[in-house]
């Protein structure tokens, strides 16, 4: 009996050090995007919100999938880190791509640190009230100070400078799909870093049994708090850049539509495995484009019944039934 | 002087009338979530429901007033129970996240459907004569409608207060709300309780819509429109607590309100604050257990 626990300790530790190897196909994506670049140049402007709404989801990946706290508030972050960069750019004149980004993610990162430290404590329905609370609270705050925000309008004349100097942007969206891409690289490995380390083993302990991790004397709140921090800054980077890629910013970026939409991309992609965010994002925004200009009911009705129809018999999502697809054709081909 | 009288009686009665409007609607949801702790964020879709139903029995089929708010109460109650016996009942042990899931899919379909067949204009009722006037009491008069809404929700509560606290179905609710595996081991079929409640509850939101839609319109929107007002009554409240679904709901009916007229530009930001203070310092609600 000794004998075999010996052999399996090793074992594991060899699992857990090639569970987070970078495997061939994590490249398929990435190829995927740069293909679409050149294979549909018209379509790029789509394809840089397609991309923000991944980052977006991948933020929320982290919170939801990983740490399993369930928020109905996440736009709070997306909006905070918009109109950061919008304002910035509008109002005080500063147009540097880069640096409004970074200000958005730090705004968003201070505004999900605060509002986690004191939610965080709290769980299921009340938890998913202050969430929900917080964000709509933040758009009313948004709503009535229209002097700053500029209300239902808008904040207009948001002029961003060419990106290190020299790359201008086009009608097409050339440059800002490249940009996106790059950024979305950067945030990818940072999360993908975060739910392999073992910070992120953690959080998946709190994910799946809250008590236990309590009872190792694992700090709960404090992971709990980091997390939803590292995601705030992430969805209010990908807000900054959907600002700065619109070049307006209006109260929908906080809605709470939008808290509800990257939920269902992401479920629909699949959580807790960070390339669900980049299935279900794709699928939900190009048949978003395609369905809801042709019949909004019709679409609104299919969101609901795929919604419906995940929960019930498809809970990995998407990215869940590839998975098993995957391993029933492995199996026959043995 | 006379005049800040009249409007605070005005926003009062207001107030009281839109409480009354999201204490029907909202009761059946908080007793359900207490019951089963199912989140179910479609319960708004009965309410709007419960308004279309009223709306075309009286405008296609001539029904009176008050019996399509009947008819209102009996169908969409009985159509949730289909809901809830096909659906809702595999979702028991699911996680919070699949039950708010499953139940925004929901009431996307709802509003699809409804706008597919409604089409997204406002529907207008014709209420009868007698509640579109107005009462004359001697000293003042007194908007019908909102008199009728005040005194149909006092008459509500009374009876839910009596159901509850006065029956030995209403025993059982409370002993199901307190320690459900309790009351399962000392004989209580509390799946066949919650099919009665769900049923219950839902006829209520249906019957909340109906009389909502003087008041407040009808869209098919409706569904989640007010959907935070609702969750906000069953969490303030606490979950399972018709006291606390009744203290939530005047409280919020009146502040709401309120807001809207004193103070246009921020009244909703307060409601939020306050609930969020509310919830920070008692999680469980006014009246909930911890």
């Amino acid at each position: 009996m000794a004998g075999s626990e010996r052999t399996a300790a090793p074992a594991a530790a060899e699992f857990l050090l090639r569970r987070h190897r970078w495997r061939a196909a994590e490249a398929l994506p990435w190829l995927i995007a740069i293909g679409a670049y050149f294979a549909f140049p018209d379509y790029l402007a789509l394809g840089t919100q397609i991309l923000i709404g991944i980052m977006f989801a991948l933020s929320l990946d982290l919170v939801l999938g990983y740490a399993g706290i369930l928020t109905l508030g996440h736009a709070a972050f997306f909006g905070t880190g918009a109109y950061a960069a919008g304002l910035l750019a509008a109002k005080l004149g500063w147009g540097e791509p880069l640096t409004g980004l970074l200000f958005a993610g730090a705004c968003a990162a201070l505004a999900g640190f605060v509002s986690g430290w004191v939610l965080l404590r709290y769980r299921g329905l009340t938890l998913l009230m202050l969430t929900l609370a917080t964000a709509i609270m933040l758009y009313e705050l948004g709503n009535a100070r229209a002097d700053i925000t500029g209300g239902y309008d808008g904040v207009t004349g948001i002029v961003i400078k060419p990106l290190f100097g020299r790359f201008k942007y086009d009608l097409y969206a050339h440059t800002y799909y490249l940009y996106a891409l790059a950024v979305l690289l950067v945030l990818f490995v940072i999360a993908r870093r975060i739910v392999y380390s073992p910070f992120g083993q953690a959080l998946v302990g709190i994910r799946e049994n809250l008590g236990r991790m309590q009872a190792l004397g694992s700090p709960v709140h404090r992971r709990l708090v980091t997390v939803y921090t590292i995601a705030a800054a992430m969805a209010g980077v990908a807000g900054g850049l959907y600002a700065q890629s619109n070049a307006f910013v209006t109260l929908s970026a906080l809605g709470f539509e939008r808290s509800a939409a990257v939920l269902i991309m992401l479920i629909l992609g699949g959580t807790g495995r960070l390339y669900g965010a980049f299935v279900g994002t794709a699928v939900y925004m190009l048949l978003e484009d395609r369905l809801a200009t042709l019949s909004p009911e019709f679409w609104q009705f299919g969101v609901g019944l795929v919604l419906v129809l995940t929960v019930l018999f498809a809970r990995g999502g998407l990215f869940g039934l590839l998975e098993r697809a995957a391993r029933a054709a492995k199996r026959l081909w043995r | 002087m006379g005049h800040v009288l009249n409007v605070a009686v005005g926003l009062l009665l207001d107030g009281l009338a839109y409480g009354m409007i999201l204490f029907i609607i909202s009761v059946g949801l908080s007793v359900t979530m207490g019951l089963m702790g199912f989140v179910n964020l479609a319960h708004g879709a009965f309410a709007m429901a419960g308004g279309y139903v009223t709306v075309t029995l009286m405008s296609t089929f001539g029904v009176p007033f008050l019996l399509a708010l009947a008819c209102a109460f009996v169908l969409v109650g009985a159509a949730s129970v289909v809901f809830e016996r096909l659906l809702y009942a595999r979702l028991y042990r699911a996680s919070e996240l699949e039950q708010v899931l499953f139940s925004i899919g929901l009431v996307f379909m709802a509003i699809a459907a409804f706008t597919y067949v409604y089409g997204p204009a406002p529907r207008p009722i014709r209420v009868p004569a007698f509640l579109s006037g107005s009462v004359d009491l001697g000293f003042r008069t007194l908007p019908a409608y909102r008199v009728f809404m005040v005194a149909v929700g006092a008459a509500l509560v009374a009876a839910l207060w009596f159901g509850f606290e006065r029956t030995s179905l209403g025993a059982k609710v409370r002993a199901a709300v307190d320690n459900r595996h309790m009351a399962q081991s000392v004989g209580i079929n509390v799946d066949r309780l919650f099919t009665m409640t769900f049923a219950l509850g839902s006829g209520l939101a249906a019957l909340g819509g109906g009389l909502a839609v003087n008041l407040l319109g009808l869209t098919p929107t409706f569904a989640i429109q007010y959907l935070v007002f609702f969750l906000i009554v069953v969490a303030v409240g606490g979950r399972g607590s018709i006291r606390g679904a009744v203290a939530a709901a005047l409280v919020l009916g009146i502040t709401d309100n309120a807001g809207k007229y004193l103070y246009p530009a921020g009244g909703a930001f307060f409601i939020y604050a306050a609930t969020i203070a509310l919830l920070l310092l008692k999680p469980a609600g006014l009246y909930g257990r911890e």
